[in-house]
């Protein structure tokens, strides 16, 4: 006896109903007495406070302390005659940004999709609208220009070219180079002592020497750690939880007094090159922790396979063990790397002018007394989007390596 | 001769073929440089003290420290000695520790079971305040609360009067409390040993129901009285003062919380919870979806499912990456020190200053925070296995 499946059991999915505005409400927000509660004592509050915070922010509030310090912000007290060799900088980092992305990117139908297209327009659209230091950021029209050709060169080259991904990786090395040698001056442009960096050009660079230097030595503690020998696993070991069990101001404080007196008589290294050690120092110590997650979750058999392949230990770490543990790790990596970005506020404390102890000095300025609201809310988008921009990152990376079907 | 050459030689190729003789001198060429470079830090460090005509030693912990605190939690006069003034430092600490480990809890817990709410507009709040506050800064955020926000509150001439019972001005808020230290340490210690009792009484009730199918009213008349005698406790014994205006501005009686714990504590309890939503949300999701059907296809409301099957489940997954946040919220706590609450750090850089000794109060900083953390493991060590499976 043979029998049919009733039409009715298909195994298409079920039509999805779209709901009208006043249905959706009912199932989203009004759903049961307890909801609607909720619903209207939400929006009373917050309705409240977003119509005091806008009336605060177009009438009591003043924002000139913005544009009148937009120079200190962006970049301390670094001498505005020199201010060509920041904008060359930030030039050279959009240029290689567009290239990374367009190389990345060389694989999709469309570099620019529509999405992309918005956003670049509001990027746009914002640089001419934002009256705070018109002729200077009018500037910033070129320079998106710039990142979009250079991302089209790039899925042109990247489609050409095979191995050209190592290439841009190389030139981000040499371009941190080239960077310090732009802030800082030295061989043939006019030397800025380091006491002139400031604001975010600070952040950014302690950030990512921070990063650039403790990555290594937190993938070397997170390898010492899972060693089998035991006197490097108890050294990385030590380290790593001592490390972590006291508050980075402390090791800032360390760095900024203790390192003198730890290295020869006289011998004193320049305040910033003190913070970026102290911060890497204690980033590397969490990112240890972070890699040794990654390196966990790769299955024992992985390393058995590659040493009964008759790969050495060094081979197997580098090409088995370790690409696979980076790629787990990496939602992980990148937040570590926020939250350094994010430390390097604490230089503050120990004294540099990085861009919240600019924010602090700007407010110390009799002119601008009181005026907290309007810088701090200043500083907060400015990290935010830094943040925001990593975390927005992490996850596209994070897909573009996801080789799971 | 010859043979015994070529034999030796033969043995030091092997050697040197061997992994375990790699293994070894790997380790002892390890151990030498950490060694040498930790010699070389410690030479330097006593040949610039000496420079400096200091010999190491805690010996200065005793002398007067001759500097005023702000405030604190046990009697201090400027004439005390070092370690005194660190031991206020380290009370501070510890008030805004144990305080905002029981705001960040309920808070990141309420924040992350928020994002799984039915109501679309309390989910994307949720959401919201965690992809805002996790990605701006502590320091930020602190300055943010203690400058404009508390900053804004009124002078004590024209104070914010909540019913009678707290006062807020710009000097700090101030609530109701027991009479003395004292009283109050013994209401919290009450408060926590009747709740301590009362999870054990309510297990007990529970496993007897389950075991006879009835009962269990005995554990029910001792929750009661256990209930009863907290209550009378709590309202009776602690002997309460109520904060009462003063004509012309400011308060006396009550407890005063100063404008920099109240801030500080803010921000802490602002910033951590954002992480702990993010660890509770995870926790939640890790449970199978299958157990939220299960639950509800036997007709359990959705709180009830919640809190019965779904939420136990996930404590194991929640209580690990805890222990790291309520040690980071620990550490950020010297942060405080920034707005001049005098905390550990604060009170351990004045003494720095003063003595000129960064290496020594730098152990004595070290040692307090790795302990504070070490405590903070230990107990969530214990909370942890009473929360995991349970496997024959």
């Amino acid at each position: 006896m043979t029998t049919v499946p009733p039409q009715s059991l298909s195994s298409a999915p079920p039509e999805i109903l779209a709901l009208g505005p006043l249905a959706w409400a009912k199932k989203n927000l009004f759903s049961d007495w307890f909801n609607s509660l909720l619903t209207v004592v939400i929006v009373g509050i917050f309705g409240w406070g977003l119509v005091r915070l806008i009336s605060w922010a177009f009438t009591t509030a003043q924002w000139q302390v913005v544009p009148n310090n937009f120079g200190l912000f962006m970049s301390g007290t670094f001498p505005p005659a020199l201010y060509t060799r920041l904008w060359l900088l930030l030039a050279l980092m959009c240029a290689l940004a567009g290239l990374s992305w367009g190389v990345l990117g060389r694989n999709l139908s469309t570099l620019f999709s529509r999405n992309v297209m918005i956003g670049l327009g509001v990027v746009c659209a914002l640089i001419v609208l934002f009256p705070a230091t018109r002729p200077n950021t009018l500037k910033l029209l070129p320079i998106v220009a710039l990142v979009a050709g250079m991302a089209a060169l790039g899925r042109q080259v990247g489609r050409k070219f095979v191995g050209v991904g190592k290439g841009v990786s190389l030139l981000w090395f040499l371009s941190y180079f080239v960077a310090l040698w732009l802030i800082g001056g030295g061989i043939g442009l006019t030397p800025v002592s380091t006491n002139d960096w400031g604001g975010l050009v600070l952040t950014l660079f302690t950030a990512v020497s921070g990063i650039v230097l403790c990555f290594p030595l937190g993938l070397l503690l997170a390898l010492g750690r899972r060693s089998a020998l035991p006197v490097v696993r108890w050294l990385s070991t030590a380290y790593i939880e001592l490390v972590r069990g006291v508050p980075l101001v402390a090791v800032l404080f360390m760095g900024q007094v203790m390192i003198p007196l730890f290295l020869p008589v006289g011998s004193r290294p320049d305040r910033i090159l003190r913070a970026i050690i102290a911060l890497a120092l204690f980033s590397a110590a969490y990112l240890a922790e972070n890699v040794r997650a990654g390196l966990q979750a790769v299955p024992r058999g992985q390393q058995e396979a590659a040493m009964s392949l008759g790969l050495n230990t060094p081979a197997t770490l580098g090409l088995i063990i370790l690409p696979q543990a980076l790629k787990i790790a990496i939602p992980a990596i990148v937040g570590q790397f926020i939250s350094l970005f994010q430390d390097t506020t604490l230089l503050a404390i120990v004294g540099l002018a990085e861009l919240l102890g600019i924010g602090k000095s700007v407010l110390a300025n009799p002119a601008y007394l009181g005026r907290y609201a309007e810088v701090y809310l200043f500083l907060a988008v400015i990290f935010w989007f830094f943040c925001y921009a990593m975390s927005l990152g992490s996850r596209k990376i994070e897909e573009i390596l996801n080789t799971d079907n | 001769m010859a043979t015994e050459q070529s034999s030796e030689q033969f043995n030091l190729k092997a050697m040197l073929r061997d992994e375990r003789f790699w293994k070894i001198a790997f380790q002892v060429i390890t151990l030498a440089v950490v060694l040498i470079l930790l010699a070389f830090l410690v030479g330097n460090l006593n040949r610039n003290l000496a420079q400096q005509g200091r010999a190491f030693g805690f010996g200065f912990l005793v002398n007067p420290a001759g500097f005023s605190i702000g405030e604190s939690l046990i009697e201090y006069r400027p004439n005390d000695p070092y370690w005194r003034a660190l031991v206020v430092g380290l009370s501070n600490t510890l008030s805004l520790v144990a305080a905002g480990i029981v705001l960040t809890t309920l808070l990141g817990t309420a924040t992350g079971i928020a994002s799984f709410s039915k109501n679309w507009l309390v989910q994307k709040l949720s959401r919201l305040y965690v992809g805002l506050v996790q990605n701006i800064p502590l320091l930020l955020q602190l300055f943010f609360w203690y400058f404009p926000i508390y900053g804004a509150l009124p002078q004590p001439e024209n104070q914010i009067d909540v019913l009678g019972l707290a006062f807020l001005n710009n000097r700090g808020v101030y609530i109701p409390w027991a009479s003395s230290a004292v009283l109050a340490l013994l209401g919290m210690g009450a408060t926590l040993g009747a709740a301590i009792a009362a999870l054990y009484l309510w297990g007990q009730r529970t496993k007897v129901r389950i075991e006879t199918g009835s009962g269990g009213r005995p554990q029910t008349i001792a929750l009661a009285v256990l209930g009863l005698v907290w209550l009378a406790i709590v309202t009776l014994g602690l002997n309460w003062t109520i904060p009462q205006a003063v004509e012309g501005g400011g308060v006396t009686g009550g407890l005063r919380l100063t404008r920099e714990y109240v801030a500080s504590l803010t921000a802490l309890v602002f910033y951590t919870s954002a992480f702990v939503a993010e660890i509770v949300r995870a926790g939640i999701q890790s449970v199978s979806k299958g157990q939220w059907e299960a639950a509800r296809s036997l007709g359990l409301h959705a709180g009830i499912v919640m809190r019965l099957v779904v939420f136990p489940q996930a404590l194991r997954v929640i209580i690990p990456p805890m222990n790291s946040q309520y040690m980071n919220l620990t550490k950020n706590s010297s942060l405080a020190f920034a707005i001049a609450f005098p905390e550990m750090y604060s009170i351990a850089t004045t003494t720095y200053n003063q003595t000129g000794r960064p290496v020594e109060v730098f152990v004595v900083m070290m040692a307090t925070y790795l302990m504070l953390c070490l405590l903070i493991t230990l107990v969530m060590n214990q909370f942890n296995q009473v929360v995991q499976f349970k496997e024959r």
